[in-house]
């Protein structure tokens, strides 16, 4: 079945498997491996992009369905200003060690910062509790989306 | 970690979708969110020839007030709910409900209608509808039909959903007078689905009491002695743990004494809430 989607703003046109999951399409038809695929049941988060301006889990929900919608990859918010912030940040607080999942947790920290500006580390706590790390423990990452979150509050005071 | 092949077809109306549905000799389900259905479908627990997708269907987003009902589409959203994208005139407890199913991401796609389509016993939106006394609206091929969600849900992962099928939505009932609504439930994990969920709901002073206990059987429990308990007026927390033992006995006797403690204070907790609304 033929999709049509704006994947990180260029159209691309692909013929896909209705079985197709979105993470397997965007990995291997289009070569996008910053998505990463952790448990593929909706448990881990590691392979969250963004359809629509909505987080989505990959792994959760089928090219075909995503036909005529737009996704952002992390490829894709490589410029993204809040982006930027985070990545300063998850590397100044250690938010990260073997990387695997800090793509599923940069969208989803970009995520709780728009919906929830200048949160508090409970805040992002709760929020977090769908994305798995098995290796920092959080308290970096958690340290490093609160610390993101008040410079871009302080940045752009009326959001 | 891949689903068995299968086709897909994204039908206009729900006429279309209930035939495509119905097809004889077909194996074909419907998806929404697909939050429950694709892992299912992954894991191979669920094997579709035919997969009918329902989520882009305008007459199932309609979502609508009276003053006798407030009318949710099937295919809206928990964030939806969460956002308070719709009415919520229960007191903000669909609000609160739907802020504590799974993660973000799985509320930007997971809808009201495949949850209760789906009836895990552990599921969210069950419990509160049965508690809120709510009815869902069905679409099939000969008509539209409608049934108390309380009798719609039969057991696990079982409903009245016949072939060809469709959930259009739900109308859940307003009271003249103010509602007083309470929830508490425990998991293991933010966001996992529960081992306990209560559900209080009091019209006005003195009036009608639902209690609903969910994840703890098949299908949610509705508690008479509890109800009766907190319509007393009787204010007394030891009381009406003694009446929440009470039903335990009756609806669940075989339930262990941890699950009888953990049924017992997500009663109790449901209650302190539904006590803080005014
Ligand atoms: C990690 C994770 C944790 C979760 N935790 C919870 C939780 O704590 N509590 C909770 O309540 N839920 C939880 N869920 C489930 C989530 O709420 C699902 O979104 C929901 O159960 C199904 O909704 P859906 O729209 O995604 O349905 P789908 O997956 O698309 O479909 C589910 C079933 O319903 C049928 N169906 C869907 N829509 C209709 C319709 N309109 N008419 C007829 N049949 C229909 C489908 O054929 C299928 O059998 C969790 C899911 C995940 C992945
Ligand atoms: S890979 Fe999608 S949530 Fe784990
Ligand atoms: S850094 Fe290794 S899983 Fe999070």
């Amino acid at each position: 079945m033929k999709i049509t989607v704006e994947l990180n703003g260029a159209k691309v046109v692909h013929d896909v498997e209705p079985r197709e999951t979105l993470a397997d399409f965007v990995r291997d038809r289009c070569g996008l491996t910053a998505t990463h695929l952790g448990c593929e049941h909706g448990a881990c988060g590691a392979c969250t992009v963004v359809v629509d301006g909505q987080v989505t889990r990959s792994c959760l929900v089928l090219a075909v369905m995503c036909d005529g919608r737009s996704i952002d990859t992390l490829e894709g918010l490589r410029n993204n200003p809040a982006m930027e912030v985070l990545r300063k940040h998850f590397h100044e607080c250690h938010g990260l060690q073997c990387g695997f999942c800090t793509p599923g947790m940069l969208i989803m920290a970009r995520d709780i910062l728009q919906r929830l500006p200048g949160p508090d580390a409970n805040t992002v706590r709760h929020e977090l509790s769908g994305q798995i790390c098995r290796c920092t423990g959080y308290t970096g990452i958690v340290k490093a989306i609160v610390a993101a979150g008040q410079e871009l509050a302080r940045d752009t005071p009326n959001g | 970690m891949k689903s068995a092949p299968f086709d897909y077809v994204r039908p206009r109306t729900v006429a279309e979708a209930s035939a495509l549905l119905a097809q004889a000799g077909v194996n074909a389900a419907a998806i929404a969110g697909g939050q429950s259905l694709v892992p299912m479908l992954n894991l191979r627990v669920a094997q579709v020839d035919l997969l009918v997708d329902l989520s882009r269907l305008d007459e199932l987003k309609a979502v609508g007030e009276t003053s006798e009902n407030l009318q949710i589409g099937a295919l809206t959203t928990h964030a939806a709910i969460e956002d308070g994208m719709i009415p919520d005139p229960f007191g903000g407890l669909m609000r609160r409900v739907a802020s504590t199913i799974s993660y973000r991401a799985v509320r930007n796609y997971g809808t009201i209608g495949g949850s209760i389509a789906l009836a895990d016993p552990a599921a969210d939106w069950t419990g509160c509808l049965i508690a809120l006394g709510a009815v869902v609206r069905i679409g099939g091929r000969n008509g539209a039909r409608e049934q108390a969600v309380e009798d719609f849900v039969q057991g696990t992962y079982s409903t009245s959903l016949g072939p060809g099928e469709v959930i259009l939505g739900f109308d859940v009932p307003r009271s003249d007078a103010p509602l007083r609504c309470g929830f508490a439930k425990v998991a293991r994990k933010s966001g996992a689905f529960a081992n306990s969920i209560a559900y209080v709901v009091v019209q006005g002073r003195g009036g009608l009491v639902t209690v609903v206990l969910a994840a703890a059987a098949p299908r949610p429990i509705v508690l008479a002695g509890a109800a009766r308990h907190l319509a007393s007026g009787v204010d007394s927390e030891d009381a009406l743990r003694a009446a929440v033992a009470d039903d335990l006995k009756t609806y669940l006797p075989d339930a262990d004494p941890y699950e009888t403690r953990l049924h017992i204070s997500t009663v109790v907790r449901a209650a302190r809430d539904m006590r803080t609304q005014t």
